[in-house]
């Protein structure tokens, strides 16, 4: 698994990408809590998702309430097939704020 | 996916209970993300293959390989691996009559991963959601019907996303409608997770409705293994009176019976599986 973060117009996009498993969460989590913490506007790219597990979603899961707690962006763009399948699993789709394209997660 | 080994390839499998040959010649493979149905009547070796698929049973002789691993050559250490990538939900529910339903979900993260606790937290409630127990974390496994105790188990069973799971007669004493619902969990978590499900069962309904192939297991045999259609469509008479002794009287099912008659519950137990089942 990779985690790649770049800034664009004052916001970051989180790219991951490979398998997000028990093994690698761990750091998915402390990346976007690091962000949260710091207020950043955040756009996940999850284009490059082959996998993504329950406790990968579960990091995704906490970085999004907070950043609704600091009403900060938290967007999830270009939602891979197996990871839209997961979220769809537990109706995460509805819960998270969506879009289609990293570019349209920056406009949002 | 394709590139993947089988999830579980079983080959020339014989079992004996004493002088008694139980299994006599099994040979499967289990594709990834499928639904495979073992089917046979009470006695035909159902339990008795399922237990040596989760390496709880040393066999007479073959081989059987999960997720790649020849599991009689693994040692403790990497058949305890292994495991954590299996899911079992069995047949008598599982769950610690002295643990909260969310304890009970929790457990395998506790035990087997470094997560933080917000993150087992919410795998635990993703899970309850999933099989639609949303809420009822706090309550004890005593406040829960059969069905409800059933879905708990299935939680558990897939709480670390394992890539094969295991299911004993999962819709045994439910009334169809919740029964048709577990049915319903199998085909969405295979759906979702690519998960290879195997599906130990007498119920054809609940056959017909989520298997991929089936195997028919009969007298400790491989009767037939082939997909649903071809079963159902089966010349073979044996087969036949098997798919249609739906209609007869329900057959005796030793297990429950025996429980019966120690006067048993169903629901519970109060000891670790780990200890039972070295799981
Ligand atoms: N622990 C055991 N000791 C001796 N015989 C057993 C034991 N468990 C099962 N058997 C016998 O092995 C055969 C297969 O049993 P089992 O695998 O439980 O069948 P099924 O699950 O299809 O009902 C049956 O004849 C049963 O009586
Ligand atoms: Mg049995």
């Amino acid at each position: 698994m990779k985690i790649e973060s770049r800034e664009i117009d004052g916001a970051v996009v989180v790219a991951l990408s490979g398998e997000v498993d028990l093994q690698h969460s761990p750091s998915v989590r402390k990346h976007l809590m690091d962000l949260m913490f710091e207020r950043r506007p955040v756009v996940v790219d999850m284009a490059l998702v082959d996998y993504i597990d329950s406790s990968g979603i579960a990091s995704l899961v906490e970085a999004y309430q907070m950043a609704r707690k600091n009403g900060t962006r938290f967007i999830l763009a270009a939602i891979s097939a197996p990871a839209m399948r997961v979220l769809q699993l537990a109706r995460l789709d509805k819960v998270f704020a969506l879009a289609d394209t990293v570019e349209a997660g920056l406009q949002a | 996916m394709s590139t993947d080994p089988p999830s579980v390839e079983v080959i020339n499998l014989n079992t004996h209970y004493g002088d008694r040959q139980v299994l006599k010649n099994v040979s499967l493979t289990v594709k990834p993300g499928e639904i495979f149905v073992i089917m046979g009547g009470s006695g035909s070796g159902k339990t008795t293959l399922l237990n040596h698929l989760l390496g709880l049973l040393r066999p007479s002789s073959g081989t059987i390989r999960i997720l790649g691993r020849e599991i009689n050559a693994l040692s403790a250490l990497d058949m305890q691996d292994l495991r954590t990538r299996m899911g079992v939900a069995f047949q008598s529910g599982a769950l610690f009559s002295s643990m909260s339903v969310g304890d009970n979900i929790a457990l395998p993260l506790r035990e087997h991963t470094n997560l933080d606790e917000t993150t087992i937290g919410i795998v635990t409630r993703l899970k309850l959601e999933v099989v639609s127990l949303a809420g009822f974390e706090h309550l004890m496994p005593s406040e829960l019907s059969g069905g409800m105790i059933k879905r708990a188990a299935f939680a558990r069973a897939i709480v670390m996303d394992p890539r094969l799971l295991f299911c004993d007669e999962p819709s045994a004493g439910l009334d169809p409608v919740v029964a048709s619902s577990i049915d319903d969990l199998i085909l969405r978590l295979r759906d979702a997770m690519g998960m290879s499900i195997i599906v130990v069962t007498h119920d054809l309904d609940s056959t017909f409705k989520i298997a991929d192939r089936i195997c028919v297991l009969d007298q400790g045999e491989v009767l037939a293994l082939d997909t649903v259609d071809a079963i159902r469509n089966s010349p073979n008479e044996r087969i036949q009176n098997l798919l249609n002794r739906r209609t007869e009287e329900a057959e005796i099912d030793p297990d429950a019976y025996l429980r019966r008659l120690l006067g048993e519950k169903e629901k519970l137990r109060d000891e670790p599986a780990s200890r039972r089942n070295g799981l």
